[in-house]
Parts: structure tokens; C-alpha cells; sequence
């Protein structure tokens, strides 16, 4: 079965384990992971929760082809009401603790209520249980990770963690398996830790099998495979360059953000690159990157190993860093480099591993830092307050704020609750490049006008994973489109979305959609998962999903209001490059996107929609 | 002409398509616990490296095995576990040096790697070509063939 048709549900003021059948007619109306576990969400959970008490649910949840040889199956997410944003939050990781997941025999986890004291999820196949974690509470995630793996005397145990951020109320803290691997975004490990919960280690041994129709099921993956194989991107660009290979194209194309979006090309972007990344040191003679590396059940390979350079500043005397761990991707060495206009690709690669190792996202977390070092130099904020000096492109002031974030020390514990509140504090709000209290991601809405859109109307908040118009805008997949207009984007934004929930819900990685659109996921879908999966379900499916979250977040009290880019992008001209003059036109594009949606002039699904939708 | 696996962990990306479909050729599941080739992660080292059984030519587990449960495929040159006859005694697993062959609590017998009878669904599954097929004779002839490539042909600079 592609669906384990199980769930562990675990109530953690009770302390208790219960195994539940999964329902199969939810399943045939959301598929899996993203949407399926966000239905049981929405059903379970009131919207207006505060994101941080006991009220607030977490689900960890995989798809149907998770633990399947489909490319890419490896993946879960992780569904909550989002800490730092209070909308729905839906993070998505690779690693192998997916697939173990559901090879222990579970679809879902859905953890509610909170300990009374720090505890962690064992599981093995069948056997759940909680145990105490107050000897890993404080531990980082890398320790976390060690001390259970050990204690199980099992290396081969799966585990997922929070570090010490999630511990100590970072706002944008995640949840890290396998060592470096994340559900990234929107504060789902700082949830985890409201809840008291530490780890979640997992040994599975039943595998998954009795899909709907095996043979033909492993003849539409093994096509598929091809597919990857054949294109640029999946087939030669990720393996070789990582996500990184975007690093010069986007700032080329005048659309990398910089300094806190104050430019839109960065003069050492070629410094953090995945060129540079490769290159031999003058220092040692080494390269950054040792090799690349898959996820489970991967045939892309887009993960980055790297090694730092052990002479430099950041890891003098630190051998414990010394070693090969995971690498910088393009959204991080964007975030942490050029919005805060630093060049220094040794510097971004330590402050990576901070975030690796303590569990936060580097995306929030250098947006954040990008906006207070431009409140550094518009002297609002001070070298005593910061507690050093902050310029733009300080690595220094980098690599220690990473650290004291980590530990929740001095101004490191105001950059943990985010952009948002930062320059709200400091009287500045209209300088926390964000959407719904989450930081942009690494391109700038004036070069790719898609872009805008995508961010303003994204359910979780700012967020380029929701609907990837780059692939059109930019790399022309799976039709170019021009990145400087706004014509059309409402229709691009709405297809993306759609699709994109799909592929979240069905277990497989987003990257896939360089090479593979629905066409190409539908006969690994059908052919494994019970039921019809027509393209016009699996459609039906994405807008389902889409509108169910809207809902969701307008109950919580988000308005149209919310669907808004920071002025900055609306009134300041791009400085350079081929969008110079340009400012967003989100404005143009919201209501016609809002009309493409069914939706009415304040963002909401009209009756039509709703019951064309099933909801 | 007898063929051998041949494996070469500096391609290897950690992906465990070859466990998935090992477990899947033998057993018809998709359970990388029931595989015969495992994936071991060097994290510190950034390295993943594909190991299984290396079908020795005097293979330790033979000679050990009481009961004569592992016999060599004629056509492969493998060396298979007859499951009928095994009596899970284990002693395979002590002689074998390189752990290769590993007792099933499920089955009460051992497994190991048979070549899939000729046609490997590991070398097959895996993207990177960690995983070949090759003339036993021959294996080393890849990276004979790089280094031949780095060979310095270019005629000598005049004195
Ligand atoms: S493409 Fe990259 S992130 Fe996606 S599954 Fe493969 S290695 Fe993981
Ligand atoms: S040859 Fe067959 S039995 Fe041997 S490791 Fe590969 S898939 Fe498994
Ligand atoms: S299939 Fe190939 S690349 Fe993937 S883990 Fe196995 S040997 Fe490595």
C-alpha cells in the first residue's frame, strides 16, 4: 500500500501512544503529507490558537511515495500553526527520516498537548513510546542526534531534533534530521519546543509494500528517472552546482536582493557562488566543496558536503567544525551573504553550520540580521546595543551573531524573534523584508515580478517554495515568460501553487519540477495509491489544498491586507541591472490573482469556489 | 565470462536506490532493512560507501557452513544461500571476513548477496554508475583507462 493506512497519534500532557486507522476518504480528497496532514490541522486545530500553546498540534507527515524508489520519495513535512508567522505552517525536509517513518508503518504522527517535562518519541515499528530527554535538553542538535543514536545502540536509529534555538524561543527555529537536513521554515522547532519535545528517533523495518499496481508502478518511475536524467537542470546543473548554480544567474539578472533589499546585485556575488565553491583555496589548496549528495532515494543529488577552511576566522581552534558537513544552498549563502553584503563564502559556510548544528533557519535568520545592520547604519541601533560593530558586510559581526542566536545570548535573542518584530521595536517596520512575519527568500520581487505575487500570496508567509515562477521567469520551464511584466503572472502564480501542492503532498521533492511537471508524477501516483489519480483529480487535488489553507489563515485573522509586499519594493526603484526603474506591481497583480482564484476583492473564496472545491 | 560487481564509492551519493531495489528483487518490498548491499556514511568525511558481498573465489562461508547450504551458481560464479537447507547456525556470518553475509531473525536463515542469478537490480537501479557489472577479469579496467587518460603525452620540453 503507498498509504500505511496508520497514524500515531501522541498526546504528550498524558504521555500516551495510540495507533489510529488512517481515513481513506480523506486521503483520496488531500493524497498525503502537505495536504492530508493539513486537513487532519484544520479539523483538530481552532485557527486562533496561539501558535506556542499546548492548543497548537504538530504533524509529521509523509507522503504516498515516501519510502518508495520513486525519485526523490524520501520526503516528510511537518504541519503546524507557524510560530513565527501564526498562519499555516507546512515544512518540508529530505534526509532519510521520511522513509524510515514509513517503513516503522506510519503515514502520520500527530503530536498534541504539551509535557510536562522534556521528553523524546522513540519508535520502533509498532512499539511508541516517550521517553525522557532531560539529558538532551540544552544539547544541540548534532548531540541530540549522537547521545540517541548511542544510547539506542543503533546507528542505523533516524532521528529528527531541535538545538538549543528551539529550546530558547528562536521564532524561525527548525527541525533538523539527519544531521542537516530541515523542515526550515516558520518556526515549526520552536513549536516543538513549546511542546516540550525534543527528538523523534525512528526504526523502521517493514518497508513499504502491495502498491496498487507494483510492476507498472516501477515502470512510470523508472521513466521518470529518465526524465531527471535527460533534462540540464536535474540531470547535470543541481548534481554538480547544487542550488547554488542560481547564485550568478540571479544576479546577473539584476534580482538578487542585497542589503537589505536596498540593491538588487551584489558585487561579490561570484565570491559565494557555487563557481567559488568549487574552486582550490589559496589557504589550503582545497576546495569548499568535497562532493555532492542525495537524499533518499534522490537520483538528483543537489546536496552540498563542504569542508571549511580551518584557518579561518570563524573556527580557530574549533576542530569540531573542521570536518565534512552540509553545505551551503543557494537561499542560504544568498541570506546569510549578500543581504547583508557579505562576501566572505568561509564566513557564510561557518554561520550555515551554526544553523545546521543549533537548528534555525538561515533564511529568517540573515533577512534578520540584513535588517539590523541597516538600522546599524541609519544609527538607530548601536555598537553597545548589538554589542559590536554591525556595517553591512561585517563577517565578523556574522559568524558571532550566529553564535549568540544559537545560545539566546545578548542581542542574539532579539535577532531570534525575526525581522518583523525587530524593526517594529526600533520603530523601523517598514524594513522587515517580509510577508505575514517571514522573511523573502533570495529574489527580488522587482526583477521577477512572478516573484512578488508568489510572496505576497504565499499561505505561510514570504516564501518561494509555494510557487517557483523562476522556473518560468528565469530558466524558461516550462515556458519562458518575462520576468519584468506582471501580465499573466496571476495565472503563472495560481498553476504553480496548485501543482506545487501536489508534488508537497505526494512525497517527492519540489526540485523535481525543473524536469518533471503533473504529467510525469501522475502515472508513479496512479499506479501506486489506490483509487483514480486522473490529472484532473491530482488538479482538483492542488486547488483543494491551496484553498483549504486560505481558509485556515483567514479564519486565524489574516485579510487582503496581509497579501502585501514592505514599501520598500512598491516605491524604491531597482538600482541596476535589466529591472532598473522597476518597482513591483503587486498591486496590479493581487486583484487579478485574487479573480483567477475565485476569490472575492478581500481574498476571500467565494460559495462557487468553495463548493466546486468540496470544502 | 564470469562477471563481478564492481563498486566505486567516490560516485556514490547516499541515494540507497540499490537497498531499495535489492529488497524489492528478493523480497518484493521496498525495505532498505532487508537489503544485501549496504550504504555506509562517512559523515566527517563527506564519503558514502556501496558494500556487499564480493562472491570470494575460496569463499569462507562455504567452507564453513555445516550443512552445505551454500553452493556456487555455475553460471555466475555466485555463491547462494539454499535456503531450504540452511539451519541458521550463523556460522557463515562468523567466517565471512567482511560481514557480508547476515542472519534474518524473520526467516530463521541467512542472506547474502546472490547477483540476482546474473542480472544485479542494484547496479541496474543505481543513477550514478557507482554500481557496474563487469568482467571479472577486468575490473580494475575503468580506472585504468582514467589514468591512462592523465598520462603525460605531451612531447618534453627542448632542453
Ligand atoms: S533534489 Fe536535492 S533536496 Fe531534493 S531530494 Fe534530491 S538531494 Fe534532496
Ligand atoms: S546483486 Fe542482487 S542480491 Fe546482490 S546486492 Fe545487488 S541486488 Fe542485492
Ligand atoms: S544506488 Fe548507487 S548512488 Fe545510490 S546509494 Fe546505491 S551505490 Fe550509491
Amino acid at each position: 500500500m503507498a498509504w500505511t493506512r496508520k497514524i500515531l497519534r501522541v498526546d504528550l500532557t498524558n504521555g500516551t501512544c495510540k495507533s489510529e486507522p488512517l481515513n481513506m476518504k480523506l486521503a483520496q480528497e488531500y493524497l498525503g503529507q502537505r495536504g492530508l496532514a493539513t486537513k487532519y490541522f484544520v479539523d483538530e486545530v481552532d485557527p486562533k490558537v496561539d501558535p506556542l500553546s499546548p492548543a497548537n498540534k504538530l504533524i509529521m507527515a509523509t507522503g504516498p511515495l515516501t519510502g518508495t524508489p520513486a525519485s526523490t520519495g524520501g520526503r516528510y513535512s511537518v504541519i503546524t500553526k507557524g510560530a513565527l508567522t501564526g498562519a499555516i505552517a507546512c515544512s518540508n525536509s529530505g534526509g532519510y527520516f521520511g522513509a524510515e517513518m514509513k517503513f516503522a508503518g506510519w503515514d502520520m504522527i500527530i503530536f498534541e498537548g504539551k509535557s510536562p517535562k522534556p521528553v523524546y518519541l522513540s519508535v520502533e515499528d509498532d512499539k511508541a513510546e516517550l521517553r525522557d530527554a532531560s539529558h538532551l535538553w540544552g544539547k544541540t542538535v548534532w548531540q541530540t542526534e549522537e547521545i540517541i543514536k548511542k544510547s539506542h545502540q543503533d546507528p542505523q536509529v533516524r532521528v529528527c531534533s531541535i538545538g538549543r534555538s528551539g529550546e530558547n524561543g528562536v521564532l524561525y527555529a527548525c527541525i533538523v534530521n539527519d544531521l542537516h537536513r530541515a523542515a526550515g521554515r516558520s518556526g515549526v522547532g520552536t513549536v516543538m519546543g513549546s511542546k516540550n519535545l525534543k527528538a523523534v528517533a525512528l526504526r523502521g523495518t517493514r518497508g513499504v509494500a502491495g502498491m496498487k499496481d507494483a510492476k507498472a508502478f516501477m515502470k512510470a518511475a523508472t521513466a521518470a528517472k529518465q526524465v531527471l536524467k535527460d533534462n540540464a537542470v536535474t540531470g547535470q546543473g543541481l548534481p554538480a552546482f547544487g542550488t547554488q548554480v542560481l547564485m550568478n544567474v540571479i544576479n546577473e539578472m539584476g534580482a538578487l536582493p542585497t542589503r537589505n533589499h536596498r540593491d538588487v546585485q551584489f558585487e561579490s556575488a561570484r565570491k559565494i557562488s557555487a563557481e567559488a565553491m568549487a574552486e582550490k583555496r589559496p589557504t589550503d589548496g582545497k576546495s569548499n566543496l568535497v562532493t555532492n549528495a542525495a537524499c533518499f532515494g534522490c537520483t538528483i543529488a543537489c546536496g552540498r558536503v563542504s569542508k571549511i577552511d580551518a584557518t579561518h576566522f570563524s573556527v580557530v581552534n574549533k576542530p569540531e567544525y573542521w570536518g565534512a558537513t552540509g553545505g551551503l544552498e543557494y537561499e542560504a549563502a544568498w541570506a546569510l551573504g549578500a543581504a547583508n553584503g557579505v562576501g566572505d563564502l568561509e564566513a557564510l559556510t561557518f554561520a550555515n553550520m551554526i544553523c545546521n548544528e543549533d537548528g534555525y533557519d538561515p533564511i529568517s535568520f540573515g533577512a534578520t540580521v540584513g535588517a539590523a545592520m541597516e538600522l546599524y547604519d541609519l544609527g538607530i541601533l548601536t555598537k553597545e546595543q548589538i554589542g559590536m560593530d554591525a556595517p553591512f558586510g561585517s563577517a565578523e559581526a556574522l559568524c558571532k551573531l550566529a553564535e549568540m542566536t544559537a545560545r539566546g545570548e545578548g542581542f542574539g535573542k532579539e535577532l531570534g524573534l525575526g525581522s518583523k518584530r525587530l524593526c517594529a521595536k526600533y520603530g523601523k517596520p517598514e524594513l522587515s523584508m517580509s510577508v505575514k512575519g517571514q522573511e523573502f527568500p533570495a529574489y527580488d520581487s522587482r526583477g521577477i515580478q512572478g516573484m512578488g505575487l508568489t510572496y505576497a500570496t504565499s499561505n505561510r508567509g514570504a516564501c518561494h517554495l509555494r510557487s517557483y515562477t523562476v522556473a518560468s521567469e528565469v530558466l524558461g520551464i516550462p515556458v519562458k515568460t518575462d520576468p519584468l511584466v506582471t501580465e499573466g503572472k496571476a495565472d503563472l502564480v495560481k498553476a504553480f501553487q496548485d501543482a506545487t501542492s501536489v508534488f508537497d503532498s505526494a512525497g517527492v521533492c519540489v526540485f523535481t519540477t525543473f524536469a518533471w511537471t503533473l504529467a510525469d508524477l501522475q502515472p508513479q501516483l496512479d499506479a501506486a495509491c489506490e483509487g483514480d489519480w486522473t490529472m484532473e483529480k491530482l488538479a482538483l487535488v492542488g486547488e483543494r489544498i491551496w484553498n483549504m489553507e486560505r481558509q485556515f489563515n483567514n479564519a486565524a485573522g489574516f485579510t487582503a491586507k496581509d497579501d502585501d509586499l514592505p514599501p520598500r519594493l512598491k516605491t524604491e526603484p531597482a538600482k541596476t541591472g535589466p529591472a532598473k526603474g522597476l518597482v513591483s506591481g503587486i498591486d496590479k497583480m493581487r486583484p487579478e490573482y485574487y479573480k483567477v482564484r475565485g476569490w472575492d476583492a478581500n481574498g476571500v473564496p467565494t460559495k462557487e469556489t468553495l463548493s466546486r472545491l468540496g470544502l | 565470462m564470469q562477471k563481478s560487481l564492481h563498486i566505486d564509492p567516490g560516485k556514490c551519493t547516499g541515494c540507497l536506490q540499490c537497498e531499495m531495489a535489492c529488497s524489492y528483487e528478493n523480497y518484493g518490498v521496498f525495505n532498505i532493512s532487508k537489503s544485501r548491499i549496504k550504504v555506509f556514511n562517512f559523515e566527517h568525511e563527506g564519503r558514502k560507501v556501496p558494500y556487499t558481498c564480493t562472491q570470494c573465489a575460496e569463499a569462507w562461508c562455504m567452507t564453513a557452513c555445516p550443512v552445505d547450504a551454500i553452493k556456487i551458481d555455475a553460471a555466475t560464479g555466485a555463491k547462494v544461500v539454499n535456503e531450504a537447507t540452511c539451519v541458521g547456525c550463523k556460522v557463515c556470518t562468523i567466517a565471512c571476513p567482511f560481514g557480508t553475509v547476515n542472519y534474518v531473525a524473520d526467516t530463521g536463515k541467512v542472506q547474502k548477496c546472490d547477483l540476482c542469478g546474473g542480472d544485479p537490480a542494484c547496479a541496474t537501479a543505481c543513477p550514478t554508475g557507482a554500481i557496474t557489472y563487469v568482467e571479472s577479469d577486468w575490473t580494475g579496467l575503468e580506472k585504468m583507462r582514467l589514468w591512462a587518460g592523465k598520462t603525460d603525452t605531451q612531447p618534453r620540453a627542448n632542453a
